[in-house]
């Protein structure tokens, strides 16, 4: 088992590092939820709902290409760019170690 | 009991048919693994003894409590049923459409925005602005660029994923002058006087300029909500309805919450956990519509299916 550090921007701005194990087969959508962030992830992980929107401001080069499922959702979002990804489709691995994320999606009301 | 089904989905069954009807599960005890729609199919067989009725296509906009404590449900197309118990079983909510981040866009809706277009003819020889970069965005600038005065796509990207044919004519009626098309560029600000009159337009280089319009149709895709639910008086956390384990009823009698629209201590979102959920609620909704009949709990092991 690995530990996976990582940086996380809240909506306020607050910056935090998480430390996640790599051995549960998580999502960074799952890891985001585990770890009490406000985040909807409706569709639960399907590339449904593009409510786990996040923007990747430091380790974009190092993830794995995004595949149709999440291009198609990511296009429908008005406040996507070029860096933005869906935080359901990315797992939690040595890929991501370093990597900072900027929270988008909408907060439960 | 009686039942009666409402969806605002034209068919039954859920995201199960809607959104992944050729998807296998694999929790499903005693399958090993079912496509969903296959599931579906299946359970609509097992509830045809009980002779339910469906109200499809129709979204369940209002719950009225009547002076006998029973609901008057009203829907989207004005269908009212009247019934003891209600059973919301709403999955991810309803698929509305999805906003975009523009400032007085909910004050100028239904003056000028709207996320669809129902009657085309309401566009006729007004300046329309379409935002958007999918099929319907494609579809509609087409559709459109016959009926409106003036009609300007705006898209964020510099491509289209929409189908390639709509892509290619959309770029066609751009070269031909017959419609506007700005691409790198997002909406940012809209303005009217009781009525939207113009939209304000920022490029990649975030300088603004204004143009006018009549109408403004955003096309985003939809999201899920909860919609007319929230306003019910139900107990809501994390968008999802506050239910009792022991038998699944809300906050509000004669209300029960079943699958992955509830939430309690130690929720699974599980079609299993749904069916489970179901059977409790049933026993209670059953002496809360019959308060003075006894409910003797039987096994279809034994009775068999009584059919209604």
């Amino acid at each position: 088992m690995g530990i996976v550090t990582f940086k996380v921007e809240n909506r306020d701005k607050s910056v935090k590092e998480l430390e996640i194990p790599d051995d549960m087969s998580l999502s960074l959508m799952e890891a985001l939820k585990a770890s009490e962030y406000n985040i909807l992830a409706t569709c639960g992980g399907m590339a449904l709902c593009a409510t786990c929107h996040v923007q990747v401001m430091e380790g974009l080069e190092k993830l794995p290409i995004k595949n149709e499922d999440e291009l198609d959702m990511l296009d429908t979002l008005p406040d996507a760019m070029h860096d933005s990804r869906l935080a359901c489709q990315i797992r939690i691995n040595s890929l991501i170690e370093g990597a900072y994320f900027r929270i988008l999606g909408p907060e439960h009301e | 009991m009686r039942c009666h089904l409402v969806d605002a989905l034209p068919q039954i069954g859920g995201q199960l048919s809607e959104i992944y009807p050729q998807k296998p599960i694999y929790d499903i005890p005693g399958y090993p693994t079912i496509n969903a729609q296959e599931l579906v199919d299946n359970l609509k067989k097992q509830i045809e003894p009980f002779h339910p009725g469906f109200t499809l296509g129709e979204r369940v906009e209002k719950l009225e409590r009547q002076e006998d404590k029973s609901f008057i449900v009203t829907t989207s197309e004005n269908t009212q049923i009247q019934c003891k118990a209600v059973v919301i079983a709403g999955g991810l909510g309803c698929f509305e459409p999805r906003k975009p981040a523009v400032e007085r866009l909910e004050e100028f809706e239904g003056k000028g925005v709207a996320y669809m277009v129902r009657n085309p003819e309401l566009f006729r020889d007004k300046e329309i602005v379409l935002a958007g970069g999918g099929d319907s965005a494609l579809d509609w600038t087409i559709f459109l660029s016959d009926v409106a005065k003036k009609v300007t796509l705006v898209h964020r990207g510099e491509t289209f994923r929409g189908a390639p044919d709509s892509a290619e004519k959309v770029a066609h009626l751009a070269e031909a002058g017959k419609i506007n098309l700005i691409l790198k560029s997002n909406i940012t600000k809209i303005n009217g006087n009781g009525h939207l009159s113009e939209v304000t337009i920022a490029g990649a280089d975030n300088n603004e300029y204004t143009i006018g319009a009549d109408y403004l149709i955003p096309l985003f895709g939809l999201s899920p909500k909860l919609g007319p639910i929230a306003d019910w008086g139900l107990n809501v956390e994390k968008s999802a309805i506050v239910v009792n384990t022991f038998d699944y009823s809300t906050n509000v009698e004669g209300i029960y919450a079943i699958g992955d629209i509830n939430t309690y201590p130690g929720k699974l979102k599980l079609i299993l956990c749904g069916f489970h959920e179901a059977a409790l609620m049933c026993q209670s909704a059953f002496k809360f519509v019959f308060p003075d009949q006894r409910l003797s709990f039987k096994y279809t092991t034994v009775n068999g299916v009584n059919e209604f």
